[in-house]
């Protein structure tokens, strides 16, 4: 089938993208303001299409789990949350790192901490970029920032989980999730077969035939001599990634006198910054990080050599501007202005924001 | 061409679903359209609120400072919303809800007496047509043919045979708009 | 007759032989563990269906967390308490698999008590074998959701108060009353008849997953004679006489 324009929510928009890539399974729980993505998948039905098996368990710790069951087979499977909800997955999340699975997982994050409110939020920043859970990991985190790469990120997502062995996190937030946008649904891709996935992911645990060893999906090792072993082995995977994979978006940044490093929603916020900027004679630019992890540290340490001043913005007290910070190394100055708790700043307070910190 | 626009009651006015009704119109025009909800437990019984952006361009901030067109059905979000709207702008209000009328003077105001409408018509869930009616006389930003179309779009099947009532009530509506 | 080493081994004179899927790593259990003995039965059971090919077993954490490292078929190794939920979507995932678990009564019962009876609500089609030993072993010896009243564990060193601790858990009784079970039973592996008995259960078990019948449950009450602080006959003996007596041997389900 062709491509299709629809215009949807950036719920609705996952729900359809991961039909349309040919994903196995979804698992989910409810929680606002993400649950449009499994009552789209429930409403659409794909068991009878695609053969999309879509399950709401009965926790988020189940969910990752069965999500953790399935990546174990090779399968490309899913899961969605909030962030009450994504706090519960960690200790999945850690499994499925330390076992070196692919999955794909999507944050649609709240205000925090705690139940906090249902209102958008991007405070999972340091959760999703620097692991989360325990043990050294991290997850290829992408961050759209409109409908449209809520639909680009799941093919994305889990085409780089699979090609590094490696759980993919979308983190989105309230806006994002519930904001209607015009969207290019891609064509419909079949699922993989079992024999195409036991030639192309031959670790998977699909039963074992005569002709190999069994394959055992575990992060289990109690020797740490071979522990450090997977560790370093996880750590050169982390850098391949770092060094093939970095994404991110300049807007305005050429001629700027002013650098504006935002995600998300927020970035979004701040090009309309920019043209309120510009009415007062103040150059600005927005580079936004399209890869929260890894980070687009160089392409922000390059600013450095024509911008007077960075203002990390952010929907939170201050998570994203430390990595920004360690890019800079000092050379500028960096300062942050976040709303937090589920409240979103308007462009003209970050306008003031920029100003009252930065000149 | 943009018109950044919110609409605001309270919940179960159709507040969310005539934004709806015009960003699929925007859509069938083949325009850049943003619809951004607030959510939560405003939807059940409380103010709920939308912000509907339309235009030729890629649309930055779905969040907005000020708008073009502020439509205000109930007196809560007048007070949230008048000093929202851009001088020049355009603020609408249905005479029903609304019981200390608007009192900048630097945009226009107009009154729809919607509510009253949609009672006679017989038909309170018409009130919000009726409203889009109004905001498409003074802004025909999207065609009635697409209007229709939108509608047909954002109404589930089952409620097609209802296209018909809807079209009566934006009419109307266009009949109804009067400067305050 | 004597024999000698020259004679015993002649094949003509072999009275047993290890499972076909048994591999030759050295298990780490200790002597006397019933778990060596269910293995085995899993084994046979997987040999003689014909089914090593689509087998997927989870494992838990807790004694059984290498259980891996024995038995010749894929494997998943699962978060403490999820193997119910990683089953569910193995099998979900992939229909025609005949997938099982493999979990004690810390994990089953405790941590992943909401995942046991979810996944059996469900009618997964699924088997999840259950060893019951009342205790932690892998940690050391714990008091376990089963640990008996008065049964004396390293965090309950006085013996198991049921005003501190709660009462010891019937899980079969609990999930026998779930819809989505059609078979649960409770077994034990202490005598050459109950070890034939257990393998039936075990038989019965996966023939009803790969019919699409919806979960079953064997429990299988163990011993634990290194936690029991017993020797294994002692062990054997002091289970007959207080285990069953609380996990009452037999089927309490079969549809």
């Amino acid at each position: 089938m062709k491509e299709e324009i629809k215009l949807m929510k950036g719920n609705e928009a996952i729900a359809h993208a991961a039909i349309r890539y040919g994903a196995d399974g979804y698992f989910g729980y409810p929680i606002t303001p993400q649950s449009e993505v499994m009552e789209t998948l429930m409403e659409e039905k794909p068991w009878e299409t695609t053969g999309m098996v879509v399950l709401q368990a009965e926790s988020e710790v189940a969910a990752i789990n069965m999500v953790y069951g399935g990546a174990s087979c090779g399968k490309a499977v899913m899961t969605s949350s909030s962030s009450p909800g994504v706090s519960l997955k960690q200790e999945g999340i850690s499994y499925l790192a330390g076992a070196e699975l692919p999955c794909l997982i999507v944050n649609v994050m709240r205000g925090g901490p705690g139940l906090g409110t249902i209102q958008p939020s991007q405070a999972d920043y340091f959760q999703a970029t620097k692991g989360g859970g325990h043990g050294d990991y991290h997850l290829i985190t992408l961050a759209p920032a409109s409908v449209q790469e809520m639909v680009d990120f799941v093919a994305l997502g889990f085409d780089l989980a699979f090609k590094y062995r490696n759980p993919a996190i979308i983190l989105a937030d309230g806006i994002i999730g519930q904001m209607m946008e015009k969207v290019v649904l891609p064509p419909f891709r079949k699922r993989r077969t079992e024999e195409e996935i036991r030639a192309q992911n031959p670790w998977a645990a699909l039963g074992k035939p005569k002709d190999r060893k069994r394959n055992v999906i575990t992060s289990l090792e109690l020797d740490p001599a071979i522990m450090e072993q997977n560790n370093i082995r996880f750590q050169a995977t982390y850098k391949r990634i770092s060094e093939n994979e970095i994404r991110y978006e300049e807007i305005n940044c050429e001629n700027a006198d002013y650098l504006i490093v935002a995600f998300g929603s927020m970035a979004r916020i701040c090009q309309k910054t920019i043209e309120l900027a510009a009415e007062e004679g103040i150059k600005v630019g927005v580079l936004r990080p399209i890869t929260l992890w890894p980070f687009p540290s160089e392409a922000i340490a390059r600013q450095t050599s024509h911008v007077k001043g960075i203002l990390s913005a952010e929907l939170n007290a201050g998570q994203m501007v430390e990595d920004v910070r360690l890019a800079v190394n000092g050379k500028v100055r960096v300062e942050h202005f976040g709303r937090l708790g589920g409240i979103v700043p308007t462009p003209d307070e970050v306008l003031a924001a920029l100003k009252e910190k930065l000149m | 061409m943009k018109e950044e626009i919110i609409i605001a009651g309270f919940g179960g006015q159709g507040v969310l679903s005539m934004g709806k009704i015009l960003a699929y119109s925007g859509l069938m025009e083949d325009k850049e359209v943003t619809w951004m909800p607030s959510y939560g437990p405003e939807q059940r019984g409380g103010t709920a609120n939308v912000t509907v952006i339309l235009s030729d361009e890629r649309i930055s901030s779905p969040v907005l400072n000020s708008f073009d067109v502020a439509v205000i059905l109930n007196q809560p979000s007048l007070e949230k919303f008048e000093n929202k709207v851009k001088p020049g702008g355009i603020l609408i209000y249905d005479g029903y809800g609304i019981h200390h009328p608007p009192t900048r003077t630097d945009i226009e105001v107009y009154r729809i007496n919607a509510m009253e409408a949609a009672i006679e018509m017989n038909n309170t869930k018409a009130l919000n047509m009726i409203v889009l009616g109004g905001l498409l006389k003074l802004k025909p930003m999207v065609s009635m043919e697409n209007v229709l179309k939108g509608l047909k779009k954002s109404l589930p099947e089952r409620h097609h045979h209802l296209i018909p009532m809807n079209e009566q009530a934006i009419l109307k509506g266009m009949e109804i708009i009067r400067k305050a | 007759m004597y024999m000698d080493i020259n004679d015993i081994i002649k094949p003509e004179n072999l009275v047993y032989t290890k499972p076909r899927l048994m591999n030759d790593n050295p298990m780490h259990y200790c002597p006397g563990c019933s778990h060596g003995v269910v293995h085995k039965l899993i084994a046979e059971v997987i040999d003689e269906m014909g089914i090593e090919e689509e087998t997927i077993g989870i494992a838990p954490v807790g004694c059984a967390v290498f259980a891996y490292n024995y038995i010749d078929i894929d494997w998943i190794e699962a978060a403490h308490g999820r193997a119910p939920a990683i089953a569910t979507a193995v099998k979900r995932l992939n229909p025609k698999k005949m997938v099982f678990t493999y979990q004690g009564d810390g994990d089953l019962a405790a941590i992943g008590t909401a995942e046991t009876i979810h996944a059996c609500n469900r009618g997964e089609n699924i088997v999840i074998i259950f060893i019951n030993n009342g205790i932690y072993g892998m940690t050391g010896g714990q008091m376990a959701p089963t640990t008996l009243e008065g049964m004396k564990t390293s965090t309950c060193p006085y013996g198991r108060n049921v005003a501190l601790n709660g009462y010891p858990l019937r899980i079969a009784e609990l999930v026998e009353r779930v819809d989505g079970t059609c078979y649960v039973t409770r077994q034990s592996v202490h005598t050459p008849a109950s070890i034939r008995k257990a393998k039936k259960a075990i038989r019965h078990a996966f023939e009803n997953a790969m019919a699409g019948k919806g979960t079953s449950m064997i429990e299988i009450v163990s011993t634990c004679n290194s936690g029991w602080k017993m020797t294994p006959v002692k062990a054997n003996q002091w289970m007959e006489e207080n285990m069953f007596a609380k996990y009452p041997m037999g089927d309490l389900k079969n549809v």
